[in-house]
């Protein structure tokens, strides 16, 4: 900045946090076209003996935005990640991060294209100190090359500058009064925390994070989200899986849904959330009735009649006919009052 | 029972360049196993290629001793590459497999008649040490008790063990070496920093294998001698108790354990013998002393693991998470 322009210029670069342009490039259907991809992933698949873990026919994530990536157990939304970042290799497909393609990249050239991700089951190293794993993320570091290693004049002056990038991060997400301790000795949380801050060394575009909050405490969870929403006022790209649906409305600029290995859905959160294809998957279809009455029962019952799928309310209903349901438990709840 | 001749044969051993040779080869199992989490169990195969790979050298082609050292070392190199490019990939457990049978096949091949002509069969091959004896700066005499060639293998074991020592230190404080680690903790990890764990594992193995060589040749040169029956599977769990006596992830732990190996050995070995002659031990005959010596250094290691498990020199604290 020059002392001598007393006018502010106007700001040439978005504000990544209050951006509402649309985000997809048409409607909200499940592949649909987003106007700035980072991530464009077409017919990748994956199938582990007989069962199709993965089944994408087409998907992109929006850049500079916060994506979730959300479905039921077994979805494969773990295994996508896998796909995305070079550590499974897909049965087909083509796969591009900013327009250059992955297919068969391996894992650490994908990283050093500016994609990192975190793993479900938090990985730290334990007998490295919580600096040297997060030194360990500094890229470039000239001393990794066998060829200069034994010459600390070579390396030194890139390890100050990634130990000061190490502090500045350590401090930001208060972990730096655990500096000098073995990551083993970190709480789970606080793993969590490290795991995402050394990521973070690497100066990723896109950050892929699987389940950040999962055996996270909920003042935790807040700081990790109020972290989340940095790495996007930062200008990067947010990836994650969660479960935790509220989590999800709360900070995810677009959701994503997936289901048996297919996207069943994509959207803003609330619009996402009201789609009954996404109640359906991820909920259950019946998930509001109360079973503990005779009136939630019918209810139900009613429901499934008028369900296709479901047996109840045809010949083949057998024991669970809403007859003998009811009678069933009109008997149940005769004999408690007897009881009493 | 002369507790003098027994202490000073103790002693001797301490210096020995046995001890350096077997202090050189944990160095490289350090490197495999306590640095990079290598499961290497074919150590003695790599000390068996650079013996035979200066022997046969020297022997059959009539190379000058250095450039018969740069083959025993480019054989290990090529010998670390075979093992490490099919098993690197795969779990730490296929490099254990593949190494203990690699090193056993390393010795059968050298001890199959059919190659009599250049391996020696299982007498091995002899007279091949005159190309270092000839470059011994010390004239004959007496230094410190040792003649002229007992104390130039000395100096240069245990010179090659500072040296290996101290590029051994200077790459593990290093970067390289700090990636190294990482990959020992959890190498998905290490992987998706966007390090090639691959090509660390591989240069590690290569080190290792390396200075296991060098010790396969200082194992060899005092005895004039190489024979397929010292490069057997013990020698390689010999070098895991000295590593794990002195601490897994150390530089001096190395050459500390196999220090304390031959001291143990020796002490008793003499007091044993000391026993058995004065006719205090009648139970025992000296064939046997002989044997249940390694049980006590077994029962050494394990009282170690019991009351020391980190070694000697290892850390405490990093086993606390273990």
């Amino acid at each position: 900045m020059s002392t001598h322009s007393e006018e502010p210029r106007p700001p040439v670069e978005i504000d990544y946090m209050t951006d509402t342009r649309p985000i997809s490039a048409g409607d909200n259907v499940p592949g649909c076209k987003k106007r700035d991809p980072i991530v464009v992933a077409e017919n990748v698949t994956r199938s582990f003996g007989g069962i199709n873990a993965v089944d994408v026919e087409y998907l992109e994530i929006p850049r500079h935005k916060i994506t979730a990536l959300i479905g039921p157990n077994g979805a494969g939304k773990t295994t996508l990640f896998n796909l995305l970042t070079g550590f499974d290799m897909p049965n087909s497909g083509k796969w591009q991060f900013e327009g250059n393609s992955l297919a068969g990249v391996s894992s650490y050239k994908v990283a050093r294209m500016g994609m990192v991700r975190t793993f479900q089951l938090t990985k730290v190293m334990g007998k490295l100190t919580v600096m040297e794993n997060m030194r360990l993320g500094g890229s470039e570091q000239p001393g990794e090359r066998l060829s200069k290693a034994l010459f600390k004049g070579l390396w030194g002056g890139r390890e100050k500058e990634i130990t000061a990038q190490a502090n500045v991060l350590l401090e930001k997400f208060k972990l730096d009064a655990k500096k000098d301790d073995y990551a083993a000795s970190l709480s789970g949380g606080q793993r969590k925390l490290l795991e995402m801050a050394r990521s973070l060394m690497v100066r990723p575009k896109l950050v892929m994070l699987d389940e950040p909050m999962a055996g996270v405490n909920p003042a935790l969870t807040q700081s990790l989200l109020d972290h989340i929403k940095n790495l996007k006022a930062e200008g990067m790209t947010v990836l994650f899986v969660e479960h935790d649906m509220n989590m999800v409305r709360h900070i995810a600029d677009w959701v994503v849904v997936m289901a048996e290995g297919k996207i069943v859905a994509e959207g803003p959160p609330g619009e996402v959330m009201k789609n009954p294809a996404v109640i359906d998957a991820y909920l259950g279809a019946h998930h509001d009735v109360d079973l503990g009455d005779a009136e939630g029962i019918k209810e139900l019952a009613a429901e499934l009649v008028a369900d296709e799928e479901s047996i109840v309310g045809t010949e083949n209903a057998g024991i669970i006919a809403i007859d003998v349901v009811a009678a069933e438990s009109d008997e149940a709840r005769h004999k408690r009052k007897d009881s009493e | 029972m002369d507790f003098g001749f027994i202490f000073s044969s103790a002693a001797s051993e301490l210096f020995s360049p046995t001890t350096a040779a077997y202090a050189l080869a944990a160095l490289g199992l350090a490197v495999h196993f306590g640095y990079s989490g290598l499961l290497n169990f074919g150590q003695a195969g790599f000390m068996a290629v650079g013996a035979y790979g200066f022997a046969i050298s020297t022997l059959t082609f009539g190379v000058p001793f250095f450039v018969g050292l740069v083959i025993a070392v480019i054989c290990s190199v090529i010998f670390a590459m075979l093992l490490g490019i099919p098993t690197l990939r795969l779990r730490a457990d296929y490099l254990a497999i593949v190494t203990i049978a690699a090193a056993e096949i390393v010795r059968y091949i050298v001890t199959t008649n059919q190659l009599t002509a250049v391996t020696g069969s299982a007498n091995g091959l002899a007279a091949f040490e005159g190309g270092f004896y000839a470059m011994n700066p010390f004239p004959a005499g007496s230094y410190m008790g040792m003649n002229n060639r007992d104390f130039f293998i000395r100096i240069v074991g245990w010179g090659l063990v500072i040296v290996c020592c101290t590029l051994v230190w200077l790459l593990m404080r290093s970067p390289w070496g700090r990636v190294l680690k990482g990959i020992r903790e959890d190498e998905n990890a290490v992987r998706s920093l966007g390090k090639n764990v691959y090509a660390y594992k591989m240069q590690a193995l290569i080190i290792g294998g390396v200075l296991g060589a060098l010790a396969g040749m200082i194992f060899t040169l005092p005895r004039g001698a190489v024979q397929p029956a010292n490069y057997g599977t013990e020698l390689t769990f010999f070098l895991y108790t000295c590593l794990l006596l002195g601490g897994l992830g150390t530089v001096l732990g190395p050459v500390i354990g196999a220090m304390i190996f031959w001291v143990v050995l020796s002490l008793t070995q003499g007091i044993l013998y000391g026993l058995i002659e004065s006719g205090a031990v009648t139970w025992l005959n000296t064939v046997q002393a002989g044997q249940l010596r390694y049980i006590l250094v077994g029962v050494a290691l394990m009282l170690l693991m019991i009351f020391r498990p980190q070694g000697v020199f290892g850390n405490k604290k990093e086993l606390a998470f273990a």
